[in-house]
């Protein structure tokens, strides 16, 4: 029901948003709002967060986006179901194979089709690798923000080369694969890929070894991560906040698990969990998930089968049936869904993507109310975010 | 004993320092204008069109369904027409806007007649963002022999399977001309 104009609020300066803000602290002293970015290099992408600060204590914070916004879905409903594949890439740029997976996920639904053994196999391995590529540069970006500048970061990007290299051998892109097709995948692994994969995989474990060495017992970090940004798990779920995000609080939820899509319930992994839901967990949880995806890996790749790569469907003209379908992935910030709506057209009558990335922002200012400015940088950091996937 | 995470951390970055020096997989960057990374077979950059033996005669029919396919519609395509203006299997302009082209690789899949692939090179940079970006169709010509080096293994795949499409052709055709000959061998029956 929509209330009689009397009673809404006459629009004075007094009722916006910005005036809302408080002016002056208890002392009477005043409050500074500070705009931080869109270009600041902290904000990880075009994002901007209106910080009103007490002295360095933050008393309020508004995250303003929309500075990436491409039209993403209404530029789906306009081209054909294949056309927007490249496009699911540039959403979560740093994934762009989990994206491909969820959009292929939601189209194979609505047109049933099945997809061949072999393909489920190549696609475990994309994503893992993509979780690996994801949260092996996310703990170098954090410490980045932290002030360990360049050195934990360049590590960090040393090993994703050797994974990118490998993506490139698959697909002839590094960053943006639009490597998965309804049905599959777009070619074959190349000749002596996988025995390529394996070994990196296997040195993959020392690797992690020698980050946390220099990381994970650091000082500096445990004294600037520790009880910061903290999440409580009734706030995460009520916000729906789903990945590492949520399982750094202590809630035991993984699609993976919870509802295995793809080939997912043939591997045995553990789903690593948090305590505090503070920064350092969410730092630390990052690091137990690659863990457990090597060991997926390493299964994934000495079981792949031989068989087709992508069953056979056509690529011109493609339709499918009419209907609504909503598919979900565990991508490596959270879920990522897909939501189509078909009419049997060449195009979907409406696409939705729901993307972790966006969602997990949402509780962005309760995380930083009390803390300090420099805190705030590190919070945005723990979260995960891309703002491809943000503004869409 | 507090301090002990530091100074195992700086040996971590000692350890790295040196090895750098001496451990190839420490090694990871080249300097780029005088050395270069070989280039993965798979590695895509940008589309070209393929010629058989005569670039004025390319494989493109100018069917438009790339253009049609193309997520952010770089490709403008108008075909040759006879003196009738009746459209002659052939463009006449076929532009691909390199600016705006992601490197999706969908005109590649869309195309039933292989006659658009996927280029390697990567030094395009230019100074002038309009022309020197938008590529025609005498730029983005390039021989079945230059494709069959940059991507051997789908190149020897689509030969095979043209040149088993043209054998099929070519018996079809001789069959239709041998049963074409036998018609007009045989006396057409009196018309009264």
């Amino acid at each position: 029901m929509i209330a009689p104009s009397d009673t809404l609020m006459p629009v004075t300066p007094e009722s916006r948003a910005y005036s809302v803000v408080p002016r002056e602290n208890a002392a009477g002293h005043q409050c500074l709002e500070v705009s931080l970015g869109p270009q600041h290099p902290s904000t990880h992408g075009v994002f901007r967060m209106d910080v009103v600060v007490d002295g360095e204590t933050v008393v309020k914070l508004k995250p303003v986006y929309g500075y990436l916004h491409r039209n993403h879905e209404k530029i789906a409903e306009n081209i054909s179901f294949i056309g927007s594949m490249p496009f699911t890439d540039r959403l979560d740029y740093f994934c762009s194979m989990t994206n491909n997976w969820a959009y292929a996920l939601a189209v194979e639904k609505l047109a049933e089709i099945k997809v061949p053994e072999r393909a489920e196999y190549i696609r475990v391995i994309m994503a893992e690798l993509t979780r690996l590529i994801n949260h092996t540069c996310l703990v170098g970006f954090l410490l980045n923000d932290l002030g360990a500048w360049g050195t934990p970061l360049l590590y960090a990007f040393r090993e994703r080369e050797k994974m990118l290299d490998l993506l490139e051998a698959v697909s002839g892109a590094r960053l943006m694969c639009n490597y998965m097709r309804f049905g599959g995948a777009r070619c074959d692994l190349p000749q002596g890929w996988v025995s390529k994969a394996s070994e990196i995989v296997n040195s993959y474990d020392r690797f992690l070894d020698e980050f946390e060495t220099l990381l994970t017992g650091n000082e500096i970090l445990i004294a600037r991560t520790q009880g910061v940004g903290v999440m409580t798990a009734a706030q995460a779920i009520n916000a729906s906040i789903t990945g590492p995000m949520l399982r750094a609080t202590g809630v035991d939820y993984d699609l993976r698990k919870a509802a295995p899509y793809g080939i997912y319930d043939r591997f045995s992994f553990r789903i690593p969990l948090g305590e505090h839901g503070d920064t350092y967990d969410r730092y630390y949880l990052r690091i137990l998930e690659m863990r457990e995806s090597i060991g997926i890996l390493k299964k994934a790749l000495a079981e792949i089968p031989e068989g087709p790569f992508c069953a056979d469907v056509k690529i011109r003209s493609f339709k499918t049936k009419p209907g609504e379908v909503l598919s979900r992935i565990e991508a490596p910030k959270g879920e990522l869904g897909f939501y189509l709506i078909s009419n049997g057209g060449p195009s979907p009558y409406r696409y939705h993507v729901r993307p972790p990335s966006f969602i997990n922002l949402t509780l962005l200012e309760d995380m930083c109310l009390g803390s300090k400015i420099a805190d705030v940088v590190i919070i945005l950091g723990s979260i995960d975010i891309v703002l491809g996937e943000v503004d869409r | 004993m507090f301090g002990k995470g530091l100074i195992q951390g700086l040996g971590v970055t000692a350890k790295n320092f040196i090895e750098s020096f001496s451990k190839p997989e420490r090694m990871t960057t080249v300097e780029y204008p005088e050395q270069k990374v070989q280039v993965q077979e798979n590695y895509r950059n940008f589309p070209f069109l393929v010629f058989d033996e005569d670039p004025a005669n390319p494989r493109c029919v100018a069917c438009k369904i790339c253009e049609k396919e193309c997520p952010p519609q770089c490709i403008y395509i108008e075909e040759v027409r006879d003196e009738k203006g009746k459209a002659v299997r052939r463009p006449a302009i076929f532009d691909i806007d390199y600016s705006v082209c992601m490197s999706c690789q969908i005109c590649v899949e869309a195309c039933p007649f292989d006659a658009i692939k996927m280029d390697q090179v990567y030094e395009l940079s230019t100074q002038d963002r309009f022309e020197g970006l938008l590529f025609h169709k005498e730029d983005i010509l390039k021989p079945n022999d230059y494709f069959g080096r940059i991507h051997p293994t789908d190149a020897k795949e689509i030969n095979l399977k043209l040149r088993e499409a043209a054998d099929k052709k070519k018996k079809a055709d001789e069959a239709k001309a041998k049963a074409a000959a036998a018609a007009a061998a045989t006396p057409k029956p009196p018309t009264a």
